[in-house]
């Protein structure tokens, strides 16, 4: 589904973007910012969240600062006819953060399923991905997982004036 | 590169990691789910057990300390017509510092991370459009001279992490 935003839609989400206000009224700073009276900015916002444009509001925990020090992205070399069977129930596990089917490189990357997990350490994250190993049995033909090491860029969705 | 230009290596999180249990409620109770009203950190900060201006000073300090990356709405830009691509990069030791530098300095470059591959620096490309992200990408390479693999996802399966604090 895809969502039309509108000038007004496109300036709010400038204004939030990097994050609310730390104000009692923060929708208010934000309609003042953008020019617009604070209901329309709360019914904007509740019409994206509505459409799925807004995922959710709320805190984004840097996982490291939570102790969530390994953070594996695992990859997985899958047969095409089952890979979105598999995919469904790999990203049901409750340490997957992220599952997504990704085309091949060859040769440099064989890899087609994509699972992003947290773990406190790399013992834990290795743990998870044999138990995603067992789930995809003969289906998966290799797989890798590849640790972060160093966050050199995070930042939200920029949409730019 | 600047030491000042990126976030630090992980060790130096260490010390934010001294949350106290309010921290923690805030953490896992606030992932989601924000009111849209008048006064929304009174809503939230009653819903916690807690008074608006300490919700509001807590907050504050997580996001200084970084314990927090943002606090507001989490956009899904691929909703309305915008382009959200993973991509990566091999690039050796040597080059790494000065190619990260430049990567970051893109507008359209979300997040970067390195990972231990021989594809060691894996970024996301995120803009209103596909073409201004690929033209992002194609920049990249017509500068820095490498490749630059594009992972779009072909299909997405749902999941929802809540990060226990």
């Amino acid at each position: 589904m895809e969502f039309v935003l509108d000038a007004v839609d496109q300036r709010i989400i400038q204004a939030t973007q990097a994050g609310l206000p730390l104000v009692p009224e923060p929708y208010a700073a934000v309609a003042e910012k953008v020019g617009i009276p604070a209901e329309v900015v709360m019914q904007r916002l509740r019409a994206m969240q509505a459409s799925g444009a807004i995922r959710r509001i709320g805190v984004v925990p840097n996982h490291y600062a939570l102790g969530y020090k390994a953070n594996g992205m695992t990859v997985w070399d899958v047969d095409d006819a089952l890979v979105d069977a598999l995919g469904e129930r790999i990203g049901n596990l409750d340490f997957v953060s992220h599952c997504y089917r990704r085309p091949r490189h060859p040769p440099q990357w064989p890899y087609n399923l994509f699972a992003m997990v947290h773990g406190h350490d790399r013992k834990e994250v290795e743990q998870y991905a044999a138990h995603i190993g067992r789930i995809l049995g003969l289906a998966c033909h290799q797989h890798d997982i590849l640790y972060s090491n160093r966050i050199l860029k995070k930042t939200g969705l920029r949409i730019a004036p | 590169m600047h030491p000042h230009s990126v976030p630090p290596p992980i060790a130096d999180y260490a010390s934010a990691a001294l949350l106290d249990d309010v921290d923690r409620r805030i953490i896992n109770g606030l992932q989601g789910g924000f009111p849209v009203c008048t006064r929304p950190y009174a809503r939230a900060a009653r819903d916690l057990g807690l008074e608006e201006a300490e919700l509001l000073a807590r907050l504050r300090r997580l996001l200084d300390e970084r314990v927090l990356t943002r606090f507001g709405p989490l956009f899904d830009a691929s909703r309305f017509g915008g382009a959200n691509v993973l991509a990566a990069m091999s690039i050796p030791r040597q080059d790494f510092e000065r190619i990260a530098q430049f990567v970051n300095q893109q507008p359209e470059i979300a997040h970067n991370y390195r990972r231990e591959h021989r594809l060691n620096m894996w970024f996301v490309g995120a803009a209103e459009t596909p073409e201004k992200v690929e033209a992002a990408f194609r920049y990249i390479e017509d500068i820095t001279g490498y490749p630059v693999f594009r992972f779009p996802k072909e299909q997405e399966y749902f999941v929802e992490l809540m990060l226990r604090a």
